[in-house]
């Protein structure tokens, strides 16, 4: 009995620890006030209201999704053809490829980061808004490299086996068999690459901190420099876009499955 | 699907974009941020090649291994405390119908894409005595006044540990979900207790995966850059606060470059280790 008291009390209270910060910041967000006080002195959307008509957050936000959108798509160029490749040839050098694909996730960041800061000071590209999307792009490729080449082991091999005996080779097997069956997995590579680029911290500082804001950029610095409840109202609309963009994937796609889980079926 | 070597050159042509891009922009950064730790440092400016170990040796001074120490002791306790509470959770989690994993799996995920000044800002409230929870306990008549807990240590590792604790959970869930669900009801005839169930049964089936987990935390948590500066003290900063400090603030790129190296060592060496694990694991 203590037992089944004991799990959803366990797991109530973890629940209630992971979501006080976020209850904190729609707190501050929504407090009439500039500053938070308990207890709170009235609810209002004023700062709501201010996002909208603040330049510099405006365009923070909009350096932050821009970054985002087609760093992820770098990523996914880089990720499709070498998770392709792995699945498709059995060759070493491919093996070495994906370890180097996966390595920015497995080191801490701060090493890749100032890694991306020597390099485009050395070619002089430093705190320029392309150098951002491209560290970004390379930073997530594993998030793309991990789902896509799932995907593929999924695949069973009768069915590419079938589009062999009908001729299909290389390229037509690609278009026809190989790309509609991932395609789940890489909308969620993708979406996994687009969620992690918006809160990423430390190598857009390092790589064009000064001259390219993005959202957690301009956030501390408001930290530092000026607050404003503005910041709390950006890290909302975030946190609800990023609940929503894994409910879509949870909704149309197998995400216990995509996160590394055995479905039942394959016991 | 795995078989054989491209027959023609399309194979090898699929493949040469994204060996362009690594290298370009992952293996010669690497390599340029190596060399750029034995240049020598102008004073007051940028640096010019060369070739000296001045950087690497100012490793062995009080000030840097008094640093070392403490980023490798936060870390490691925020590591050992993440998995102690996570891996009861991840089990507890793998047991639940899949409507309800999946609900909390949404959620881990948001709060793991949860920005790192994001998680600093909110917690430095929660902690404050203005606002914090502290006025709650107050309140609820647990507490006489409100108080203040951040910064302070305790702060910078409750910190940490709700930036690790989504990450490690996600790390256990896979090997976790892949636990044969008879095991357990198999000791429950035999009449264990379900703690003891849980002590002798899974916990032991799942050590591999605990010391993978473990290691995979501690270096997450090593990378930790804004929340020792949000929540702790200046005594409370870590390599990765020094690391950037030194190339941005103080303009010293190939000290901070010698770190990272000496950084990126460490964490592969325990990454490495994770393989020998896992490979014994395999094998036994």
């Amino acid at each position: 009995m203590s037992a089944r008291l004991f799990r959803p009390l366990f797991m109530g209270l973890v629940g209630l620890v992971m979501a006080m910060p976020l209850l904190i910041l729609a707190g501050v967000s929504l407090n009439a006030k500039k500053r938070l006080f308990f207890p709170p002195d009235g609810i209002s959307l004023r700062w709501y209201g201010e996002l909208f008509s603040d330049t510099g957050w405006l365009n923070a936000v909009k350096n932050s999704l821009m970054i985002a959108g087609l760093s992820g798509l770098v990523a996914l160029s880089v990720a499709l053809p070498l998770a392709w490749f792995l699945w498709r040839y059995n060759v070493r050098y491919a093996r070495v490829l994906f370890g180097l694909g996966v390595s920015p996730f497995i080191l801490p960041p701060v090493i890749t980061a100032l890694g991306f800061l020597s390099f485009w000071a050395t070619v002089g590209m430093y705190g320029q808004f392309t150098a951002v999307v491209i560290s970004h792009g390379i930073f997530f490729v594993t998030l793309p490299l991990v789902t896509i080449s799932l995907g593929l082991e999924s695949i069973e091999a009768e069915v590419v086996e079938a589009a062999e005996t009908l001729g299909a080779r290389g390229t037509t097997m690609f278009r026809t068999i190989v790309l509609p069956l991932v395609r789940p997995y890489i909308i969620s590579g993708y979406a996994f690459a687009f969620v992690l680029s918006l809160n990423e911290y430390i190598v857009a500082y390092m790589v064009a901190g000064f001259t390219v804001e993005t959202l957690p950029i301009k956030i501390f610095n408001s930290l530092r420099y000026g607050y404003t409840p503005v910041m709390a109202v950006v890290a909302v609309l975030f946190v609800l876009l990023a609940m929503l963009v894994f409910g879509l994937l949870a909704r149309f796609g197998d995400l216990p499955r995509l996160l590394g889980a055995w479905t039942p079926e394959d016991r | 699907m795995r078989r054989g070597r491209p027959e023609s050159l399309t194979g090898w042509l699929s493949v040469s974009w994204p060996t362009l891009m690594l290298c370009v922009f992952f293996v010669v950064p690497f390599t340029i941020m190596a060399a750029i730790s034995f240049f020598h440092r102008v004073e007051g400016g940028f640096y010019e090649p060369g070739f000296e170990l001045a950087n690497y040796a100012r490793f062995f001074t009080f000030f840097f291994g008094r640093i070392l120490g403490f980023s490798l002791f936060v870390s490691g306790l925020a590591a050992v405390v993440c998995i102690t509470l996570g891996f009861p959770f991840t089990y507890m989690l793998t047991r639940l119908r899949r409507r309800r994993q999946v609900v909390w799996l949404v959620f881990l995920l948001s709060v793991l894409s949860l920005s790192e000044v994001i998680i600093g800002f909110s917690w430095s409230m929660l902690l404050s005595r203005t606002a914090g929870v502290s006025n709650l306990f107050v309140a609820l008549g647990l507490m006489d006044k409100p108080v203040s807990w951040s910064p302070g240590f305790a702060a910078l590792m409750l910190g940490l540990c709700y930036l690790a604790f989504p990450y490690t959970v996600l790390m256990l869930y896979p090997p976790m979900s892949r636990l044969d669900p008879q095991l357990p009801e198999a000791a429950r005839t035999l009449g264990a207790s379900p703690l003891r169930t849980f002590f002798t049964v899974i916990v032991p089936a799942q050590r591999g995966a605990i010391v993978a987990t473990l290691i995979m935390v501690f270096v997450f948590t090593l990378g930790a850059y804004l929340l020792p500066q949000l929540l702790g003290r200046p005594q409370h900063w870590t390599l990765s606060v020094m690391i950037t400090d030194q190339a941005i603030l103080q303009s010293n790129l190939p000290f901070a470059a010698a770190m990272a190296i000496f950084l990126m060592l460490v964490s592969l060496a325990l990454v490495g280790l994770t393989y020998v694990i896992g490979g014994e694991r395999d094998r036994s």
